[in-house]
C-alpha cells in the first residue's frame, strides 16, 4: 500500500468555500479499472508537482453515458448526461481536465445542448499548457533516447482533432518518436470504442486491437504511449499476445511522472 | 429539308433534358421522404467546405494515385463540356464550329480540350485497369460482386468511347485540319481515315458524341454516378462540428426532462393524445433524415471508407460503404414503389434493418469515424448506423447481452462494471 495521495473533493471545497481551478473527471475506468487507476495516480502527481489547484467529484461522479449512447440507448446516456450536469452546475464548473477521451467528448461535445458548457481538455492537452506557463518542467529521464510510439485515441484525435499535445509531451521526454504507418487522422482504432470494450467482437478474422499491435511492433518501440485508458486495455491485450516483455504500454502521464520520479 | 436534322437535335436534346429533370424531380422526392433536419452553422463556412472539398478536390488527392487521376478526369469533364456549348448551338441553329469565328482563341481553347480528352482517356484506362487487371482490393468486396462492378465498368466504357468520340470528330473535321490550329491531337488520328468518306464519319461522330452525352446524363440517375452532381450540395450539408460530437435526440430530451421535474404530474394524459408517439432510431429509409439519405445517393462506391474500417480489415462483415448503397437501394425501392402505386407508398413488408442491413454488421462498428474520415466526399455511414442501434436498443431491446449488461451497470451504479458508485473515490486508498 503507497501513501496515499491527498486528493480533494469538490464537496470538501465547497464547504469551505474554494473554488479550485480545475476538476479532474476522473472517469469510470480511472475510478475502477485497476490498470486505469494508477494512470489517474500518475496524473494526480502530476498537479501536484504543478502546484494545480484541483478537485475531484468522488462518489458524485457518475458515468458520463458515452458507452450507453454509442451502443444506441439515448435514454441512459441523456439521463446520466442531465445527472452529471445539474451536479456540476451546482458547483459552478468552469474548466474540467479528463484522462479519458471517452469522457473528453462526450462532456466537451455532447453536453452543452444538454444545459452544461464547460471548457474542456484532454489531460495531454492541459498537461502541454502547465509546459507552455512554465509550472510544469518535463525531463527525459528514464526515457532518454527510448523508442516511443503514440497511439491515437479515436476519440481525442479524428473525432476532436487533438494529435499535437501527446506528441509534443512525448518529445520533451528526449525520447525518440517513432510513428506507426496509421498515425493521427489515419490512427487505427484500438477495437474498443463505440461500446466494443463491453462486448465481444462479431465474427471475423482477426481481433482489431492485434492488428493494431502488429501496427505497432512494425515501428519497433519500447514503449506504445497511450492517452485512452481503454485503448491503454486493448494495446496492453495485444501486447500480451504478440510480444509479452518487448514493449510497455503507458499512458503520457505515467511517462512524465515516471520520468519525474513522482 | 436542311431543317430536318435541326429538328432531330431539337427532339433529342429537349428528350434527353426533359427526361434526366423527371428523374432528378423523383430523387427530390426520394430525399424529402426523409425527416428534416436543421442545418446548423454559419453558411459561409458551408460555402468554403463545398469550394474545397468538392470543386478542389482538396480530399481526394490523400490518395495521391487515384487522387491525381481523379483529378484529370475531373477537370477534363468540366473543360470538355465547354465544347459540348458549342455543339448544343450547332445542333439546334444548323450552324458548324460557331464559335470558330473568335480567331486564335479558338484553337487554342479545341487544343486544351484536345489534351484533356486524351488524359481522360489514358486516366479512364488506368481506372480500369485498377478495377479489372490490377484487382485492387476495395472493389473486390462481396458488396461489389454483380452490377454494382458492371456499373463501375459502365462509365468507364462510356467515358473512354465519348472522348474517343471526341477526337475523331475532330479528326475528320477537314475544315478544322485544315484550319490546323488546336487540333494538337487529333492531327495524329486523321491520317488514320485517309480514303474514308470523312465528312460522313465526322457527322456520325458528331451525333454519337452529343447523343452519348445525353444517354449518360440519363445513366446517372440508374447508376452510382450521381456524385458527380451530388458532391456539390453533399460537401455543402457536411457536418461542421467535431466528428466524435452525436446528435441529442430531441425526442429523448423532452422525454428526460419530464422524468426529471419534479412538478410534472406523472398521471397527466398528453394533450395530444392523438398523435403517434416518436419512433426513436431508424429502422427503414423514412427514419432518416434528408441529409443522410443525399449521403446514400452521393456515394460513388470508391470504397475509401471500407478500405479504413477497422472491423472490416478484420473480416467482420460491416463494411460502410455497403451501408450506403443498401441506403440507396432501399431508397430507390421505396421510390419505384410509390412510382407504381400513383404516388403513395403501399407497405411492402420490407425494412432497411433485416432485409438490407442486419444487427451483425451494426454491433461490429467502433465508432472511430475512420469511414467518415476517409469519404472524399463528407458522407457519414455512422450517422447511419448509430440511428440504426438506436433503433434496436431504444425500440426493441435488442442489444446484445453484454451491452445490456453494461447498460443496466450505468443505470443501477453508475458505471460500465458492477462497482458500486460510492467506492468511485477508492483508487486513492488502495
Amino acid at each position: 500500500m503507497s501513501e496515499q495521495l491527498k486528493v480533494p473533493t469538490m464537496a470538501e471545497l465547497h464547504a469551505q468555500g474554494i473554488a479550485p481551478e480545475v476538476l479532474f473527471w476522473v472517469g469510470c475506468a480511472g475510478s475502477f479499472d485497476d490498470r486505469a487507476k494508477k494512470i489517474t495516480k500518475a496524473l494526480v502527481k502530476i498537479l501536484h508537482k504543478a502546484n494545480v489547484k484541483f478537485a475531484v467529484l468522488g462518489t458524485e461522479e457518475s458515468c458520463t453515458g458515452d458507452p450507453a449512447k454509442r451502443a444506441g440507448n439515448e435514454f441512459l446516456f441523456q439521463m446520466q448526461a442531465v445527472t452529471n450536469i445539474e451536479v456540476m452546475n451546482a458547483y459552478e464548473i468552469k474548466k474540467i481536465v479528463t484522462a479519458c477521451p471517452h469522457c473528453f467528448n462526450t462532456i466537451k461535445n455532447e453536453y452543452p445542448s444538454l444545459g452544461g458548457t464547460y471548457e474542456v481538455v484532454h489531460h495531454t492537452q492541459f498537461l502541454k499548457s502547465l509546459l507552455d506557463e512554465g509550472r510544469l518542467s518535463i525531463e527525459g529521464g528514464q526515457f532518454k533516447g527510448k523508442r516511443i510510439t503514440f497511439h491515437d485515441p479515436c476519440y481525442l484525435g479524428r473525432a476532436n482533432n487533438v494529435y499535437e499535445a501527446p506528441r509534443e509531451l512525448i518529445k520533451k521526454l528526449d525520447a525518440e518518436l517513432v510513428e506507426m504507418k496509421n498515425c493521427r487522422k489515419k490512427g487505427l482504432c484500438c477495437g474498443a470504442g463505440g461500446a466494443q470494450m463491453f462486448k465481444d467482437a462479431e465474427p471475423g478474422d482477426k481481433e482489431i486491437n492485434i492488428e493494431r499491435t502488429e501496427q505497432a511492433m512494425e515501428v519497433k518501440p519500447h514503449i506504445i504511449a497511450a492517452g485512452c485508458p481503454f485503448c491503454n486495455t486493448m494495446m496492453t491485450d495485444g501486447v500480451k499476445n504478440k510480444a509479452e516483455g518487448q514493449i510497455e504500454v503507458m499512458d503520457v502521464a505515467e511517462l512524465i511522472a515516471n520520468a519525474e520520479d513522482l | 429539308m436542311t431543317l430536318l436534322p435541326n429538328f432531330i437535335f431539337w427532339l433529342i436534346l429537349v428528350g434527353g433534358i426533359g427526361f434526366f429533370v423527371r428523374n432528378i424531380n423523383k430523387l427530390k422526392r426520394n430525399i424529402k421522404l426523409g425527416k428534416t433536419v436543421s442545418v446548423e452553422g454559419p453558411s459561409k463556412e458551408r460555402w468554403a467546405n463545398m469550394a474545397r472539398i468538392a470543386l478542389g478536390q482538396s480530399k481526394m488527392v490523400r490518395r495521391p494515385i487515384s487522387g491525381l487521376l481523379h483529378v484529370v478526369v475531373y477537370i477534363g469533364f468540366v473543360v470538355i463540356n465547354i465544347e459540348v456549348l458549342e455543339i448544343v448551338i450547332d445542333g439546334l441553329f444548323g450552324t458548324h464550329r460557331i464559335f470558330s469565328s473568335i480567331g486564335p482563341l479558338y484553337g487554342f481553347l479545341i487544343g486544351v480540350f484536345e489534351v484533356f480528352a486524351l488524359l481522360v482517356f489514358v486516366a479512364v484506362v488506368v481506372f480500369w485497369l485498377r478495377r479489372n487487371v490490377l484487382r485492387i482490393k476495395r472493389f473486390m468486396s462481396s458488396e461489389m460482386k454483380g452490377w454494382p462492378k458492371q456499373d463501375g465498368n459502365l462509365i468507364l466504357y462510356f467515358e473512354i468511347v465519348l472522348m474517343a468520340l471526341f477526337i475523331i470528330m475532330n479528326a475528320t473535321d477537314v475544315q478544322f485540319q485544315e484550319m490546323s490550329s488546336g487540333n494538337v491531337i487529333s492531327q495524329f488520328v486523321a491520317p488514320w481515315f485517309e480514303g474514308f468518306p470523312l465528312h460522313a464519319i465526322e457527322r456520325t461522330a458528331w451525333w454519337l458524341h452529343i447523343v452519348g452525352i445525353l444517354v449518360f446524363l440519363n445513366y446517372l440517375y440508374y447508376s452510382k454516378h450521381l456524385h458527380i452532381l451530388l458532391a456539390f450540395p453533399n460537401t455543402y450539408f457536411g457536418g461542421l462540428t467535431p466528428k466524435g460530437q452525436m446528435d441529442n435526440l430531441e425526442s429523448v430530451t423532452n422525454e428526460v426532462k419530464l422524468m426529471m421535474d419534479p412538478d410534472a404530474d406523472p398521471f397527466a394524459v398528453p394533450d395530444d393524445s392523438t398523435e403517434e408517439p416518436e419512433k426513436f432510431g431508424a429502422s427503414d429509409v423514412f427514419d432518416l433524415n434528408r441529409i443522410q439519405l443525399l449521403n446514400a445517393y452521393t456515394c460513388t462506391e470508391c470504397g475509401r471508407c471500407t478500405s479504413e474500417c477497422p472491423a472490416n480489415n478484420t473480416g467482420k462483415k460491416l463494411s460502410p460503404r455497403k451501408i450506403m448503397m443498401d441506403t440507396r437501394d432501399r431508397l430507390q425501392e421505396v421510390g419505384q414503389n410509390i412510382d407504381s402505386n400513383k404516388g403513395t407508398f403501399k407497405p411492402d413488408g420490407k425494412q432497411l434493418l433485416g432485409d438490407y442491413i442486419t444487427n451483425e454488421e451494426l454491433w461490429a462498428c467502433t465508432s472511430c469515424n475512420a469511414c467518415v474520415e476517409a469519404c472524399p466526399i463528407s458522407i457519414n455511414p455512422l450517422s447511419i448506423i448509430l440511428d440504426m442501434r438506436r433503433y434496436l436498443v431504444m425500440e426493441q431491446s435488442a442489444a446484445p447481452t453484454e451491452l445490456n449488461t453494461m447498460m443496466s451497470n450505468i443505470e443501477n451504479n453508475g458505471a460500465p462494471w458492477p462497482y458500486n458508485q460510492m467506492d468511485r473515490l477508492n483508487w486513492n486508498k488502495e
